[in-house]
Protein backbone atom coordinates (compact mmCIF):
# COMPACT_ATOMS: atom_id res chain seq x y z
CA UNK A 1 0.00 0.00 0.00
CA UNK A 2 1.24 3.29 -1.39
CA UNK A 3 0.50 5.58 1.74
CA UNK A 4 2.61 8.30 0.80
CA UNK A 5 1.13 11.65 -0.13
CA UNK A 6 1.68 14.04 -2.92
CA UNK A 7 0.91 17.58 -1.25
CA UNK A 8 -0.40 18.99 1.51
CA UNK A 9 -2.16 22.49 2.84
CA UNK A 10 -2.95 23.61 6.21
CA UNK A 11 -5.86 26.02 7.02
CA UNK A 12 -6.63 28.22 10.24
CA UNK A 13 -9.46 30.47 10.27
CA UNK A 14 -11.62 32.06 12.74
CA UNK A 15 -15.34 30.53 13.57
CA UNK A 16 -17.23 32.70 11.85
CA UNK A 17 -20.33 31.68 9.60
CA UNK A 18 -18.59 33.91 7.10
CA UNK A 19 -15.91 31.97 6.38
CA UNK A 20 -17.56 28.59 5.31
CA UNK A 21 -18.02 29.69 1.82
CA UNK A 22 -13.81 30.34 2.09
CA UNK A 23 -13.00 27.06 3.42
CA UNK A 24 -14.97 25.12 1.06
CA UNK A 25 -13.94 26.96 -1.68
CA UNK A 26 -10.21 26.69 -0.96
CA UNK A 27 -10.50 22.96 -0.57
CA UNK A 28 -11.94 23.17 -3.75
CA UNK A 29 -9.19 24.99 -5.38
CA UNK A 30 -6.34 22.64 -3.97
CA UNK A 31 -8.37 19.51 -4.92
CA UNK A 32 -8.79 20.27 -8.16
CA UNK A 33 -4.98 19.63 -8.78
CA UNK A 34 -6.24 15.91 -8.99
CA UNK A 35 -8.08 17.07 -11.71
CA UNK A 36 -11.83 15.57 -10.66
CA UNK A 37 -14.87 16.04 -12.60
CA UNK A 38 -17.56 19.13 -11.49
CA UNK A 39 -19.31 16.39 -9.22
CA UNK A 40 -16.98 15.64 -7.10
CA UNK A 41 -15.72 18.95 -6.43
CA UNK A 42 -19.67 19.63 -5.86
CA UNK A 43 -19.27 16.55 -3.19
CA UNK A 44 -16.09 17.95 -1.84
CA UNK A 45 -17.62 21.88 -1.01
CA UNK A 46 -20.86 20.34 0.43
CA UNK A 47 -19.06 17.81 2.73
CA UNK A 48 -16.48 20.72 4.02
CA UNK A 49 -19.29 22.83 4.16
CA UNK A 50 -21.19 20.57 6.53
CA UNK A 51 -18.06 20.56 8.56
CA UNK A 52 -17.21 23.63 8.91
CA UNK A 53 -20.61 24.11 9.96
CA UNK A 54 -20.67 21.80 12.66
CA UNK A 55 -17.51 23.63 13.90
CA UNK A 56 -19.25 26.79 14.07
CA UNK A 57 -22.92 26.09 15.34
CA UNK A 58 -22.35 23.00 17.61
CA UNK A 59 -18.48 22.86 18.29
CA UNK A 60 -18.12 26.67 19.24
CA UNK A 61 -21.84 27.55 19.74
CA UNK A 62 -21.41 30.34 17.65
CA UNK A 63 -18.58 32.18 19.80
CA UNK A 64 -15.11 32.53 18.79
CA UNK A 65 -12.73 29.38 18.26
CA UNK A 66 -10.48 28.34 15.64
CA UNK A 67 -11.12 25.96 12.88
CA UNK A 68 -8.35 24.25 11.25
CA UNK A 69 -8.39 22.09 8.22
CA UNK A 70 -5.76 20.03 7.06
CA UNK A 71 -5.86 18.02 2.94
CA UNK A 72 -3.62 15.82 1.40
CA UNK A 73 -3.62 14.87 -1.80
CA UNK A 74 -2.55 11.10 -2.58
CA UNK A 75 -2.56 10.03 -6.08
CA UNK A 76 -5.92 9.35 -6.50
CA UNK A 77 -7.67 10.69 -3.73
CA UNK A 78 -7.63 13.44 -1.04
CA UNK A 79 -8.33 13.21 2.97
CA UNK A 80 -9.67 16.48 4.29
CA UNK A 81 -9.38 16.78 8.11
CA UNK A 82 -11.46 18.84 9.82
CA UNK A 83 -11.07 20.05 13.47
CA UNK A 84 -11.96 22.42 16.36
CA UNK A 85 -11.08 23.23 20.08
CA UNK A 86 -14.89 23.39 20.93
CA UNK A 87 -16.81 21.26 23.10
CA UNK A 88 -16.78 18.00 21.78
CA UNK A 89 -20.04 15.59 20.92
CA UNK A 90 -21.47 13.49 23.82
CA UNK A 91 -22.76 10.61 21.95
CA UNK A 92 -20.82 10.61 18.20
CA UNK A 93 -23.02 7.52 17.00
CA UNK A 94 -26.49 9.84 17.65
CA UNK A 95 -25.27 12.67 16.25
CA UNK A 96 -24.44 10.79 12.97
CA UNK A 97 -28.02 9.50 12.91
CA UNK A 98 -30.42 10.80 9.69
CA UNK A 99 -32.57 13.96 11.07
CA UNK A 100 -31.05 13.93 14.45
CA UNK A 101 -30.25 17.46 15.22
CA UNK A 102 -29.51 19.02 18.80
CA UNK A 103 -30.39 22.10 17.31
CA UNK A 104 -33.93 22.05 16.18
CA UNK A 105 -35.19 25.35 17.18
CA UNK A 106 -32.09 26.78 14.54
CA UNK A 107 -33.79 24.81 11.62
CA UNK A 108 -31.38 22.35 11.42
CA UNK A 109 -32.08 19.74 9.14
CA UNK A 110 -30.23 16.56 11.25
CA UNK A 111 -28.37 16.10 7.68
CA UNK A 112 -24.71 17.04 7.91
CA UNK A 113 -23.26 13.70 8.63
CA UNK A 114 -25.32 12.38 6.25
CA UNK A 115 -24.35 14.06 3.52
CA UNK A 116 -20.39 13.82 4.43
CA UNK A 117 -21.00 10.05 4.35
CA UNK A 118 -23.03 9.80 1.27
CA UNK A 119 -20.63 12.51 -0.44
CA UNK A 120 -17.26 11.03 0.50
CA UNK A 121 -15.99 7.66 0.90
CA UNK A 122 -14.95 7.29 4.38
CA UNK A 123 -15.79 9.51 7.43
CA UNK A 124 -14.41 8.94 10.52
CA UNK A 125 -15.83 11.21 13.70
CA UNK A 126 -13.39 11.63 16.82
CA UNK A 127 -14.34 13.59 19.61
CA UNK A 128 -13.43 14.39 23.51
CA UNK A 129 -15.98 16.22 25.89
CA UNK A 130 -14.94 19.93 26.43
CA UNK A 131 -11.35 19.42 24.34
CA UNK A 132 -13.11 19.28 20.25
CA UNK A 133 -13.84 17.39 17.48
CA UNK A 134 -11.90 16.06 14.67
CA UNK A 135 -13.95 14.91 11.24
CA UNK A 136 -11.74 13.13 9.20
CA UNK A 137 -13.00 12.29 5.48
CA UNK A 138 -11.40 10.75 2.37
CA UNK A 139 -12.74 10.81 -1.30
CA UNK A 140 -11.36 8.90 -4.14
CA UNK A 141 -11.04 10.50 -7.05
CA UNK A 142 -10.99 8.93 -10.85
CA UNK A 143 -7.95 9.66 -12.49
CA UNK A 144 -9.42 10.29 -15.98
CA UNK A 145 -6.66 10.01 -18.01
CA UNK A 146 -7.18 10.31 -21.87
CA UNK A 147 -4.93 6.87 -22.45
CA UNK A 148 -6.86 4.93 -19.69
CA UNK A 149 -9.98 6.55 -21.47
CA UNK A 150 -8.90 5.20 -24.82
CA UNK A 151 -8.07 1.25 -22.94
CA UNK A 152 -11.97 1.45 -21.70
CA UNK A 153 -13.19 1.95 -24.83
CA UNK A 154 -11.21 -0.93 -26.50
CA UNK B 1 -32.66 37.70 -2.93
CA UNK B 2 -34.60 39.62 -5.94
CA UNK B 3 -38.41 39.41 -5.38
CA UNK B 4 -41.65 39.49 -7.21
CA UNK B 5 -45.46 39.63 -6.70
CA UNK B 6 -48.28 38.87 -8.91
CA UNK B 7 -51.15 40.43 -7.15
CA UNK B 8 -53.76 39.07 -9.58
CA UNK B 9 -52.24 35.26 -8.96
CA UNK B 10 -51.64 35.78 -5.36
CA UNK B 11 -48.15 34.71 -6.34
CA UNK B 12 -44.82 35.60 -4.47
CA UNK B 13 -41.51 34.66 -6.54
CA UNK B 14 -38.22 34.53 -4.64
CA UNK B 15 -34.97 34.47 -6.79
CA UNK B 16 -32.11 33.66 -4.52
CA UNK B 17 -28.61 35.57 -5.84
CA UNK B 18 -26.23 33.37 -3.87
CA UNK B 19 -24.58 30.32 -2.56
CA UNK B 20 -27.23 28.97 0.55
CA UNK B 21 -25.30 27.91 3.66
CA UNK B 22 -25.67 28.57 7.26
CA UNK B 23 -24.07 32.17 6.82
CA UNK B 24 -27.00 33.04 4.08
CA UNK B 25 -29.30 31.68 5.44
CA UNK B 26 -30.48 33.62 8.13
CA UNK B 27 -30.66 36.58 5.85
CA UNK B 28 -32.46 34.87 3.36
CA UNK B 29 -34.92 33.78 6.37
CA UNK B 30 -35.66 37.10 6.98
CA UNK B 31 -37.00 38.35 3.40
CA UNK B 32 -38.16 35.06 2.89
CA UNK B 33 -40.67 35.17 5.95
CA UNK B 34 -41.05 39.40 5.71
CA UNK B 35 -42.60 38.73 2.48
CA UNK B 36 -44.26 35.85 2.69
CA UNK B 37 -46.42 37.41 5.92
CA UNK B 38 -47.12 40.68 3.98
CA UNK B 39 -48.24 39.23 0.84
CA UNK B 40 -49.64 35.94 2.26
CA UNK B 41 -49.78 33.96 -1.07
CA UNK B 42 -51.62 31.27 -2.50
CA UNK B 43 -47.91 30.13 -4.50
CA UNK B 44 -44.27 30.67 -3.06
CA UNK B 45 -41.76 29.52 -5.62
CA UNK B 46 -38.18 29.84 -5.42
CA UNK B 47 -35.91 30.35 -8.36
CA UNK B 48 -32.55 28.56 -7.76
CA UNK B 49 -31.46 29.73 -11.34
CA UNK B 50 -28.00 31.75 -9.38
CA UNK B 51 -27.54 29.38 -6.85
CA UNK B 52 -24.78 27.39 -7.54
CA UNK B 53 -24.01 25.37 -4.54
CA UNK B 54 -26.17 24.78 -1.00
CA UNK B 55 -25.74 22.63 1.91
CA UNK B 56 -27.96 21.18 4.54
CA UNK B 57 -28.39 24.30 5.62
CA UNK B 58 -30.60 25.06 2.98
CA UNK B 59 -33.19 21.84 3.87
CA UNK B 60 -34.05 23.49 7.02
CA UNK B 61 -33.98 26.76 5.80
CA UNK B 62 -37.04 25.23 3.01
CA UNK B 63 -38.70 23.42 5.41
CA UNK B 64 -39.18 26.34 7.53
CA UNK B 65 -40.49 28.26 4.90
CA UNK B 66 -42.75 25.21 3.67
CA UNK B 67 -44.64 25.20 7.47
CA UNK B 68 -45.01 28.85 7.13
CA UNK B 69 -46.34 29.22 3.67
CA UNK B 70 -48.52 26.24 4.44
CA UNK B 71 -49.81 27.38 7.20
CA UNK B 72 -51.17 30.53 5.05
CA UNK B 73 -52.89 27.99 3.16
CA UNK B 74 -50.47 28.49 0.28
CA UNK B 75 -48.44 25.91 -1.71
CA UNK B 76 -44.65 25.95 -2.71
CA UNK B 77 -42.38 24.77 -5.19
CA UNK B 78 -38.89 25.24 -6.18
CA UNK B 79 -37.65 25.99 -10.42
CA UNK B 80 -34.33 26.02 -11.96
CA UNK B 81 -32.56 23.44 -9.73
CA UNK B 82 -29.04 22.16 -10.72
CA UNK B 83 -27.94 18.95 -10.34
CA UNK B 84 -25.96 19.19 -7.44
CA UNK B 85 -28.31 20.65 -5.60
CA UNK B 86 -31.46 18.42 -6.20
CA UNK B 87 -29.35 15.43 -5.16
CA UNK B 88 -29.55 16.98 -1.79
CA UNK B 89 -33.01 17.74 -1.98
CA UNK B 90 -33.56 13.91 -2.93
CA UNK B 91 -31.51 12.57 -0.35
CA UNK B 92 -33.54 15.20 2.80
CA UNK B 93 -36.63 13.48 1.02
CA UNK B 94 -38.50 17.03 0.97
CA UNK B 95 -39.41 16.52 -2.47
CA UNK B 96 -41.82 14.59 -1.45
CA UNK B 97 -43.93 17.60 0.22
CA UNK B 98 -42.56 20.42 -2.33
CA UNK B 99 -42.21 19.89 -6.01
CA UNK B 100 -39.39 20.90 -8.41
CA UNK B 101 -40.33 22.10 -11.72
CA UNK B 102 -38.17 21.62 -14.68
CA UNK B 103 -38.43 24.07 -16.89
CA UNK B 104 -39.02 27.75 -14.84
CA UNK B 105 -42.98 27.10 -14.67
CA UNK B 106 -45.39 28.55 -16.61
CA UNK B 107 -46.34 31.17 -14.15
CA UNK B 108 -43.20 32.22 -13.78
CA UNK B 109 -43.09 32.84 -17.29
CA UNK B 110 -45.99 35.17 -17.36
CA UNK B 111 -44.28 37.13 -14.91
CA UNK B 112 -41.25 38.07 -17.01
Amino acid sequence: MKNVYENEMKLEFLSKSSNESFARITVAAFASQLDPSLEEIADIKTAVSEAVTNCIIHGYEEKEGIIKIKCKLFANSIEIEISDNGKGIEDIEKARQVLYTSKSELERSGMGFTIMESFMDEVKVESVLGVGTKVTMKKMIKVTDGIEEMKVRL
Amino acid sequence: MKVEYEKKDKLLILKITEEIDHHSCEKIKKRADYEIEIHIPKKVVFDFSNVNFMDSSGIGMIIGRYKLVKMFGGKMELINVKPSIKKILEMSGILKLISIEETGGSEFEKCI
